[in-house]
């Protein structure tokens, strides 16, 4: 469903992706790690054309991901994102935040967006937080806000850029576990993250970035488990046991 | 004081009239500087050289002539080019052209000051654009811009009083005329202060008050 083939991206003159060759099928659940400017959320940020690519090519559902042509509007709606900041409209409520899409992008009327925004926050636990602004929600519950808004464009993928990074230690596990849903219904998900416990259970498919290449990949529980390549090895070692 | 109050009471009525004009004038070029001045910031920040490049230049013309000097050209220079314009008509018409490059400048500052965040999650729900700026940008930026727009008010009501060059007879120049007709100059423009003083209060307290709501967030 989304396929990178050799896909390169400087900043100035740093290279941060190096050939990236990848491929997501639907309803897979792929996790990439890596340490901190391994180039994770480049990668993100090109499937859904925030940040333009060198070289290469990005497809979502054989349509070519290229942000200057019109065609990346159609591929925006089918592919969400949601943000490590979540990035949520300060000055819309969160059920004003999560049919925002629906009805100024994909023209739906104010009753079908208004009834499904209602049933998206009640899907992440958040029903009776409908009236409030984003500035009076915790981290946590903002960052289920920003899936429901994602959730409500219907895309066929999601993308997620440490969606836990900037959330209070106790905060992650509520999160994480409307994502770990999302998964269980066949959402297909890519995942930048550093929750190993996460990527370990839910993700189908894990990769480890490094330098910007990737450097291993194969199944979540066997990579992750038994990682092969000394710097994978090396990485869990200091992610699982910093001490 | 008594003398003051005697023609206070004498000329009151025939300032109003000036006040009537200054507020036109004040109102008519604001309007107009904030509908240039939105339309000068979205080409600055377009993404579109062109037109980046061409409201940049706009505004550095503007800022660099006097208004005084844009006036006197719009009401004395146009009719030479076969436009003529009245006297109300050209001083709203440079007040307001002259104003807009300020105003673009505020306008800029404050749609740049808005996180990129906000950009990139409206990006990331297809928003084009347009669609991001009204829907995103815009609603959160007039929080920002609201308190120096308040400022621009005030000193565009204060130099309304240019557009007397130009022979509109607005609240400076009315004074004038009464105060060079009668010699009452202390109690004339006294009278005059008092009259700008009190059409700008109301104007300061808003300014406080857009500061407090801004401060808030």
């Amino acid at each position: 469903m989304i396929e990178l083939n050799d896909v390169h991206k400087s900043f100035g003159k740093v290279e941060v992706l190096k050939g990236i060759t990848a491929s997501v099928a639907k309803g897979e659940v792929v996790c990439i790690v890596g340490p901190s400017g391994s180039g994770k959320s480049t990668i993100l940020r090109c499937i859904n054309g925030l940040e333009s690519y060198d070289r290469g090519e990005i497809s979502v559902e054989g349509l070519k991901v290229d942000r200057d042509a019109t065609s990346i509007v159609n591929i925006r709606t089918q592919v969400s994102m949601v943000f490590q900041r979540f990035n949520l409209f300060p000055h819309r409520n969160a059920l004003e935040n999560v049919i925002e899409g629906p009805l100024y992008v994909k023209k739906e009327s104010r009753a079908a967006a208004l009834e499904r925004g209602r049933a998206l926050l009640a899907q992440v636990g958040l029903a009776e937080k409908a009236d409030a602004h984003p500035p009076q929600l915790s981290g946590g519950q903002q960052q289920r806000v920003a899936i429901a808004r994602a959730l409500a464009m219907q895309p066929k993928a999601i993308l997620f850029d440490e969606p836990t990074s900037a959330l209070d230690p106790e905060l992650v596990g509520d999160v994480l576990g409307v994502m770990r849903k999302l998964a269980d219904d066949g959402m297909t998900m890519v995942v930048v993250t550093h929750e190993m416990g996460f990527a370990r259970d839910v993700a189908d498919r894990v990769l480890f970035i490094d330098g910007g290449v990737i450097v291993e990949q194969g199944p979540a529980k066997a990579l992750l488990n038994q990682p092969q390549h000394p710097r994978t090895q090396d990485f869990l070692r200091r992610v699982l046991h910093p001490l | 004081m008594k003398g003051f109050w005697r023609d206070a009471v004498e000329f009151f009525p025939i300032l109003l009239n000036g006040v009537a004009l200054t507020i036109i004038v004040t109102v008519g070029s604001l309007l107009l500087s904030t509908v240039l001045g939105l339309l000068w910031a979205m080409m600055r920040v377009s993404g579109i050289k062109a037109l980046s490049m061409l409201s940049a230049s706009l505004i550095n013309v503007i800022r660099g002539i006097p208004i005084i000097v844009l006036l006197f050209y719009l009401y004395f220079v146009m009719p030479d080019l076969g436009v003529t314009l009245s006297a109300l008509q050209a001083a709203i018409l440079g007040l307001g052209i002259a104003y807009s490059a300020y105003q673009a400048e505020n306008f800029r500052a404050g749609i740049e000051a808005i996180d990129k965040g906000q950009i990139e999650a409206a990006q990331s729900i297809g928003m084009g654009w347009w669609l991001t700026m009204r829907r995103v940008v815009l609603p959160q930026a007039v929080r920002i811009v609201l308190p120096p727009y308040g400022n621009v008010m005030i000193m565009m009501l204060k130099d309304s009083s240019q557009a007397s060059t130009i022979t509109v007879a607005e609240l400076a120049l009315q004074g004038k005329l009464i105060a060079s007709s009668t010699f009452k100059n202390t109690s004339v423009f006294t009278l005059v202060a008092l009259m700008y003083l009190t059409m700008s209060i109301p104007l300061i307290l808003l300014v406080r008050h857009f500061e407090k709501r801004a401060g808030k967030r």
